[in-house]
């Protein structure tokens, strides 16, 4: 018994005794720089300090022996050292590692315009989508505002860096969309099926893509679906052009929602108001529905279903180019449906998957005619031509899966499939009521691998490749893409891409006379930007090369592809520069695009500079928002510099084409103006939340035109002009059972 | 109760010795654990009493040190990480002064941080109101850095944490310090009221004279805070 006593009480003297060790150190990063707020302690012990400005610490520990002195700081690996505690004072230096975070990391940005509120270096805010006073609510017209796309105001789509419409693709959720726009009409811009407010981030590529995307040679627009709604709400929209309604639900436990939602465009009223150059039998109605539903199937997992179903139709006449005093008419019906399926899920800690299905359907009945002046159609000699039927119909189905597995540190290693089938089919209807039917069926199967490398936070790649193979060609490409991002400094970086893009010809030029080749581009970017939270400066020049362009020859009036033997290239450089601090509570941006490009394809006779093509274009963007007024004020300018136009025939003798005419537009002006009143902006309990619109484009009525057309021998030519040189929103907007006041108080909190 | 069988008298007293042995080590042991504890609670008490003195970046950052470091010996204790992310959170606040977005590169990885150790204290206690007011208050960190494109995530985020915080403990004077800075700050036309603002702060006064914190090291913090804002309100 007292052979424990006196060892407990010699075990307690030992314990008791509380000899107090000095340590004391610098803390320093890897550039010698001393590191201020660092926590330095000894593992398992709450005996420890906080490095002042000098990086200097000094703490007094009653632990002895081995232990392990730790340093951890924000921004920094943490740092570890085995020490043996005896009764001396220690000094300690401690050079902390750089963590590889994406606070500090170096972005991959070349040739990318990222709107999304989760990421750092994003230039746009999902709300600039809809704020863009040039935009008009229209999810790809805040993108024509950026750098690199055209002001190409007769037809719709992403015109960029000297590449078609066509060269871009746009993929919800990862998979493919077909028919993005509502279908074509000549001469007239159509708006984008889908609302900016169903996207929650916009992935906007000028060059240099992504191996996980393909077929598109000139720029891919990425689109994600928001996930939940963040309450359940009805909500009714009353404008100019129509009015729509939807519900949106959202589960009590918020693990799943589900929400329809119809729209209802009738231009009548608009069209009574605003005068249009076209003479319209049938003024454009638009009916379209859309249903959603969203699970969530784990933490991270997610199914998310959106779907829309549509009809549109109208009928107009302009006065013939070719017979005076003869009206031409054109008349469309267009059904589309779209359905999208996604599934995003962690599976485990390393590894993620994203699989997504969509399918699409989409009909376009088109007539057009020669119509004498009581709008009965009539048959010209010589013309007879111009009466005709068409009857499009596309049945799209795309399929992507995408695995990534997390590797050291940021890095990651991406890999999966796609498939891609589409069966167009088209009955041409002549004027002798000969049915000419064709049928173009594809399938491309894809295979890709990426991987994001960072070497350190200031030196990242991403390294990919891609590989296709096309049913209907017969062929298989392999596209290698390469990016690098280096930090030049302080909120700078530097970054080079190169990629290698092929696409299959366009449909509309189908079945062709010849075996075909991919399309092909390969991209060169080199980029500068400087990001700060309130400020972004960027720059780019860029050159494109494109091979195998398609070629296309003459056969019965219709241009039919008969080759690969087409050639281009485009280069040239780009400005952004957005500030939101020289001028309090203005958000501005301004952005400019030099564009030097020449092609060879399709019927040009030689390379030259394309119709859709300007050299100088410019945007200059402005925001405010007065909360004493609870408005926003947006304006915007957009200027391009004249387009060349061309009048290409045949030449009978030598069967080859030739310029009759050729010219150039000029200068391209646009000023417009939106303003968003939002009355119920901090209302206590309010039950409705109200947005009212109004936007005006083309504020000072500027000539716009935008090429010429020609009469069928050329001799004549028309100025190619908006449907209406000013154009005018009203709208309102209203929710229900949504209490915003909480958002409100908390905007200028 | 350990059965000791005690056959043989022989044996007993060596037996007797062990158990007695066997007693003292336990209690010993009991005694060492009694100290670690007491140990835990001058440390935290010495630090929490700082909590409301702390007026620069520097000494949030030195309490959010502490803390953290406390917490990650008391791997059981939610009021370490507790204090950590609360010290986190005031640090960025600081950071913050008062300004109107533009500083989310700076405040960010601070939220991050707060999170991180949020989520500690939230795994040992997740229906807890002083944990709830600090998520609240990481969200509203984050809202101000960019509020014009954040307020609809972290806005909603922040009132439906306090929300949380108040439904699991309506007496917490901290929920109605919290609420009140949010009328406080909310310009007029956004909701925001300098009257309202006196009155949830008056509450918050009032709920501190009868709020007991279940022990010195508990929350107890935010009378000077809302004493102060209520003089501001006159």
């Amino acid at each position: 018994m007292s052979k424990w006593f006196i060892f407990l009480v010699a075990l307690g003297i030992s314990l008791g005794v509380s000899g107090q060790v000095k340590i004391s150190g610098r803390v320093l990063d890897g550039k010698k720089k001393p590191v201020q707020g660092v926590s330095i302690g000894i593992k398992d012990s709450y005996d420890g300090a906080t490095s002042d400005s000098a990086g200097n610490f000094k703490f007094s520990t009653t632990e002895k022996g081995s232990h392990i002195i730790t340093a951890s700081s924000i921004g920094f690996r943490n740092f570890e050292l085995p020490v043996d505690i005896a009764t001396e004072p220690m000094i300690i230096d401690i050079v902390l590692k750089d963590e590889i975070s994406e606070l500090k990391a170096v972005v991959i940005s070349a040739g990318t315009f990222e709107a999304s509120d989760r990421k750092k270096g994003t230039v746009l805010n999902p709300i600039d989508i809809v704020t863009t006073a040039s935009g008009n609510a229209d999810v790809v017209g805040a993108l024509k505002s950026l750098p690199g796309a055209q002001q190409v105001g007769e037809s719709e789509g992403l015109f960029v860096r000297g590449g078609t419409a066509a060269e871009t693709k746009t993929f919800i959720d990862g998979t493919l969309v077909n028919n993005f726009f509502f279908s074509s009409v000549p001469n007239i811009a159509q708006r984008g099926r889908f609302s900016p407010f169903i996207f929650k981030g916009t992935v906007f590529s000028t060059g240099g893509y992504s191996a996980l995307y393909g077929q598109a040679l000139s720029s891919a627009l990425i689109l994600e679906s928001i996930d939940m709604p963040e309450q359940t709400s009805a909500n009714l929209g009353i404008t100019i052009i129509g009015v729509s309604g939807g519900y949106q639900h959202l589960a009590k436990d918020k693990k799943s929602s589900f929400g329809i939602d119809y729209n209802y465009t009738d231009l009548r009223p608009a069209f009574a108001l605003i005068k249009q150059r076209q003479e319209y039998e049938q003024v454009p109605i638009f009916h379209s529905a859309d249903a959603n539903f969203r699970i969530k199937t784990s933490k991270n997992g997610i199914l998310k279903y959106y779907g829309t179903f549509s009809t549109n139709q109208l009928k107009f006449f302009t006065p013939s180019l070719d017979t005076l005093g003869y009206k031409d008419g054109f008349a469309l019906k267009n059904v589309n449906m779209y359905h999208n399926l996604s599934w995003r899920e962690g599976l485990g800690k390393k590894w993620k998957m994203l699989a997504g299905i969509s399918y699409a359907y989409n009909r376009d009945d088109i007539e057009a005619g020669l119509y004498d002046q009581d709008k009965k159609q009539v048959s010209i000699p010589g013309f007879e031509f111009k009466n005709f039927q068409q009857v499009q119909r596309g049945n799209y189905f795309n399929s992507k899966l995408v695995l990534e597995r997390r590797l050291y540190g940021l890095s990651m290693i991406r890999f999966g499939t796609e498939y891609n089938y589409s069966d167009d089919q088209s009955d041409y209807t002549a004027y002798t009521g000969q049915v000419f039917s064709q049928t173009v069926k594809e399938k491309i199967r894809s295979i890709f691998a990426e991987t994001d490398i960072y070497i350190t936070n200031n030196l990242a790649a991403k390294i990919g490749g891609r590989f296709e193979h096309s049913a209907l060609l017969d062929k298989s490409n392999l596209a290698p893409r390469i990016s690098l991002a280096y930090k030049a400094g302080k909120n700078a970086q530097a970054s080079l891409a190169y990629g290698v893009f092929y696409q299959n010809p366009e449909r509309i030029y189908l079945p062709a006379k010849a075996p075909l080749l991919f399309t092909k581009a390969t991209h060169y970017i080199a980029q500068y930007q400087k990001v700060t939270s309130q400020r972004t400066f960027r720059t780019e020049i860029f050159y494109k090369k494109y091979h195998d362009l398609l070629k296309t020859s003459n056969f019965n009036g219709l241009q039919i592809a008969s080759g690969n033997e087409g050639y281009g290239d485009a280069k040239g450089f780009e400005l952004f520069w957005r500030d939101k601090k020289t001028i309090k509570n203005v958000d501005y941006w301004i952005s400019y695009s030099y564009l030097e490009t020449k092609r060879d394809y399709l019927n040009f006779p030689n390379a030259i500079q394309p119709s859709f093509a300007a050299r100088h274009t410019a945007s200059l963007i402005v925001k405010k928002f007065v909360t004493k007024w609870k408005t926003g004020f947006n304006g915007a300018y957009n200027y391009a510099s004249g387009r060349p136009y061309y009048f290409i025939a045949n030449n009978a003798q030598t069967g080859k084409t030739e310029f009759l005419d050729k010219g150039e537009t000029p200068d391209y002006h646009n000023v417009s103006f939106s303003l968003n009143f939002l009355p119920s902006l901090g209302k206590k309990g309010a039950k409705m939340f109200a947005v009212y619109v109004l936007s005006v484009s083309n504020v000072f009525n500027f000539d716009q035109v935008f090429g010429y057309q020609y009469s069928y021998n050329g001799l004549r030519k028309e100025a190619i002009v908006p449907p209406s040189n000013m154009f005018l929103f009203i709208g309102a907007f209203l929710s229900f059972g949504v209490d915003r006041t909480e958002d409100a108080i908390n905007i200028n909190l | 109760m350990h059965k000791i069988s005690i056959d043989s008298s022989p044996f007993k007293m060596s037996i007797m010795k062990k158990y007695i042995s066997l007693l003292i080590l336990l209690g010993f042991i009991y005694v060492s654990g009694t100290a670690q504890s007491e140990k835990y609670l001058k440390v935290m008490q010495e630090k929490v009493s700082q909590v409301d003195q702390a007026r620069t970046v520097e000494a949030w950052q030195e309490l959010a040190n502490s803390f953290e470091r406390i917490g990650e010996t008391e791997k059981d204790q939610w009021l370490p990480f507790y204090y950590a992310a609360l010290s986190r959170v005031m640090m960025g606040n600081m950071i913050a002064n008062g300004q109107t977005g533009g500083f989310a590169d700076k405040t960010d990885p601070e939220a991050d941080k707060a999170e991180q150790l949020l989520a500690k204290a939230l795994a040992l206690t997740s229906e807890n109101s002083e944990l709830w007011c600090v998520k609240k208050m990481i969200a509203t960190l984050r809202m101000m850095a960019d509020p014009m494109s954040r307020f609809q995530t972290y806005g909603m985020a922040a009132s439906a944490a306090l929300q949380k915080a108040k439904q699991l403990d309506p007496l917490n004077p901290r929920v109605y310090l919290l609420e009140g800075q949010d009328k406080f700050f909310t310009p007029e036309q956004f909701g925001g009221s300098k009257t309202e603002a006196k009155a949830l702060f008056e509450e918050s006064i009032k709920k501190q004279e009868t709020f007991k914190p279940a022990s010195a090291i508990h929350p107890g913090w935010g009378l000077s805070q809302a004493t102060y804002f209520y003089d501001q309100c006159k």
